[in-house]
């Protein structure tokens, strides 16, 4: 069912969800960007609509709600394990744009579902409910058209932002009742979502591993300096890294935590030994790209990138995702000759 | 959602016997009860270091051996415990090598320094069952005479196939040859091509190059298996660093068919 919402009665509804739902969304936080003059909106918890900010895509994506950037698996002593308490008790209400809440699928796909159902990230999963917020226009990087991420179904909440009030679809039991009591003009509301993007891209249908011979990602070993935003901003960037504290000279009590980790930042591949993988940054470009757009469709159907354009705009030396993307094809023709 | 159980817990094992087979290589037999392959692996836990994977080189009763490399800070400080003491471990992880696939033709095994420990199981099994196969020859290869893993071993081996075992360097002498394992690929004895089996562990270079010596002297693509060494932090399927391609190493490997992991790009 759908309402008109003013701004204060959606905060009273999510004042009422607050008692079970830690509440997230986008947050300014003023000159903390790419550059040190610029601001940055990334995600953090809220109590109310005006605390978050929907001019423009937040820098960073809601991920860390359900995949913190260091989670404590457990403590060890010399023969015991006691396992971490969960970061979060209560439920979790996130508010995302249509391309997040597809980057949850590919979350969902990697982390309930490539082998076993990681414990930690169940536990964080359960009872989560998201909050669609519908575009009107897409930003300058988005490629969400292209990725078939610009509509989205599986939202709780759908929420239109109008003047001065908000328009509400509500999917969701629990909340139907809080709007019914808040909200007397009822309506047929459809999410909004956009058409068309400036950013465009095109994935070349003959895309193969054999990319990996062409000559366009030798420009990226001269660029890209390995630093990892691009993975850190991604919404569907999964990785982590094992890591153990100690709490002791032996090293034999301590916690083990796992941190989000990148395909672009060295040490990614050493093994014991020395022996390292994808030495040049123009390999792990290579790794990273295809990845989002044909390995992970191979095993599980559809695209890992979901075009929100995070990494274009996050990239320190300007070095633009899509532009890649757009580049396959004439990689494919060089390798694979014209035919 | 279904009971998820927490699979990063490890359990505490004990160490039952450690074997020393060089200054910086040891075998940590450990307890261990449960379904177990060669060529699978356990993430085990380094005081002071951390998880790492370490596959399987020997399989006994109670017991699975791990042969432990001391390079680099990961490995050090395991050797300073002692038999009686415990390791925390959880695995066995990857799929290992499945004898059944292997047996019944002629079986090479090639395999360099450490990359023996994941074939050393299989090398057993045929070792002890020549009925389930065809003639055996393993090719193994070491730096020098001090680097060679599971001397025990190759008493028995020598009696039970026909064993080559090369150094980088050195002196010939009754026991070694010497050349990397490479060498002796073109000069294999094999009757039927289309049937026989061979299988390469070793380090990137040494695998890239045996399996073209392979290929070379007549080997089909799909009779040719490979085991992948990646880094390894969960185990699990969810950490990526393992991941080549659309594959998994944890998951789908370690164990490859070379018909599928060469067009596995890095
Ligand atoms: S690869 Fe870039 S555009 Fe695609 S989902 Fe990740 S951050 Fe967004
Ligand atoms: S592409 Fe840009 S953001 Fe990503 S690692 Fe390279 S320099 Fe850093
Ligand atoms: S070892 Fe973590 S995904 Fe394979």
């Amino acid at each position: 069912m759908g309402y008109f919402i003013t701004v204060e009665k959606l905060d009273r509804v999510l004042k009422a969800l607050s008692e079970s739902y830690e509440i997230y969304g986008p947050k300014l936080f003023v000159r903390g960007g790419r550059f040190t003059d610029t601001d940055m909106i990334r995600y953090d918890k809220v109590a109310s609509w005006e605390e978050m900010e929907w001019s423009k895509r937040s820098d960073y994506s809601f991920k860390e709600v359900l995949l913190p950037l260091r989670q404590t698996l457990f403590y060890f002593t010399e023969d015991r394990v006691k396992e971490a308490d969960p970061e979060r008790t209560k439920g979790a209400l996130i508010f995302l744009r249509s391309c997040d809440l597809h980057a949850v699928k590919r979350l969902d796909a990697m982390y309930l579902r490539n082998g076993e159902a990681d414990y930690y990230y169940s536990r964080l999963r359960k009872k989560v409910r998201f909050v669609l917020v519908g575009c009107q226009s897409a930003g300058e990087s988005c490629f969400c058209v292209d990725m078939k991420t610009n509509v989205s179904e599986e939202y709780d909440i759908g929420l239109n932002i109008r003047e001065g009030k908000l328009e509400v679809d509500c999917k969701w039991e629990e909340a139907s009742a809080l709007f019914d009591q808040n909200c007397s003009s009822k309506t047929e509301v459809a999410v909004d979502h956009v058409t068309e993007t400036r950013t465009r891209v095109k994935i070349p249908e003959n895309l193969s591993s054999a990319i990996a011979k062409a000559s366009m990602w030798e420009e990226y070993s001269r660029r890209c300096i390995g630093c990892g935003r691009c993975n850190f901003v991604c919404p569907t960037c999964t990785c982590f890294t094992m890591q153990d504290m100690y709490f002791d000279e032996n090293g034999k009590t301590g916690q083990r935590r796992r941190v989000a980790a990148s395909c672009m930042v060295d040490g990614y591949t050493d093994v014991a030994g020395g022996g390292a993988y994808r030495r040049k940054k123009g390999d792990r470009m290579r790794f990273k790209v295809m990845h989002k757009v044909y390995d992970f469709k191979q095993r599980e159907g559809f695209h890992m990138c979901v075009g929100c354009g995070r990494c274009d705009d996050i990239c320190p030396e300007y070095i633009s995702f899509s532009h890649v993307i757009n580049r396959l094809e004439e990689g494919m023709k060089e390798v694979c000759g014209d035919e | 959602m279904n009971k998820v159980t927490n699979a990063y817990v490890p359990f505490c094992s004990e160490i039952k016997e450690v074997i020393r087979h060089t200054d910086i290589e040891y075998t940590f037999r450990m307890e261990y009860h449960g379904q177990v392959r060669p060529g699978q692996f356990f993430e085990v836990s380094m005081p002071k270091y951390g998880e790492a994977p370490i596959s399987v080189s020997g399989i006994g009763e109670d017991t699975v051996d791990l042969t432990i490399r001391r390079v680099g800070k990961v490995t050090n400080e395991v050797f300073e415990n002692y038999v009686g003491d415990h390791l925390f471990m959880r695995g066995p992880y990857g799929n290992g090598f499945e004898v059944e696939k292997l047996g019944g033709h002629e079986l090479v095994i090639i395999a360099g320094g450490t990359g023996v420990s994941p074939v050393r199981g299989v090398i057993n099994y045929f070792g002890e069952h020549s009925e389930k196969r065809d003639a055996l020859t393993i090719i193994t290869g070491f730096k020098s005479e001090k680097d060679i893993l599971f001397k025990e071993d190759f008493k028995r081996w020598r009696d039970q196939m026909n064993v080559i075992l090369t150094l980088d360097s050195g002196e010939e002498t009754e026991e070694h040859k010497v050349g990397l394992v490479t060498k002796f690929i073109p000069e294999l004895e094999v009757k039927d091509l289309d049937t026989a089996v061979a299988v390469v562990v070793g380090p990137p270079p040494m695998m890239r190059f045996s399996i073209m010596g392979l290929l070379d002297r007549g080997f089909k693509e799909e009779n040719i298996w490979v085991s992948q060494e990646r880094k390894m932090c969960c185990g699990l399927g969810k950490c990526g660093h393992c991941r080549i391609g659309d594959q998994y190493v944890c998951l789908d490997g370690p164990v490859f068919r070379y018909i599928q992991s060469k067009d596995m790009m890095d």
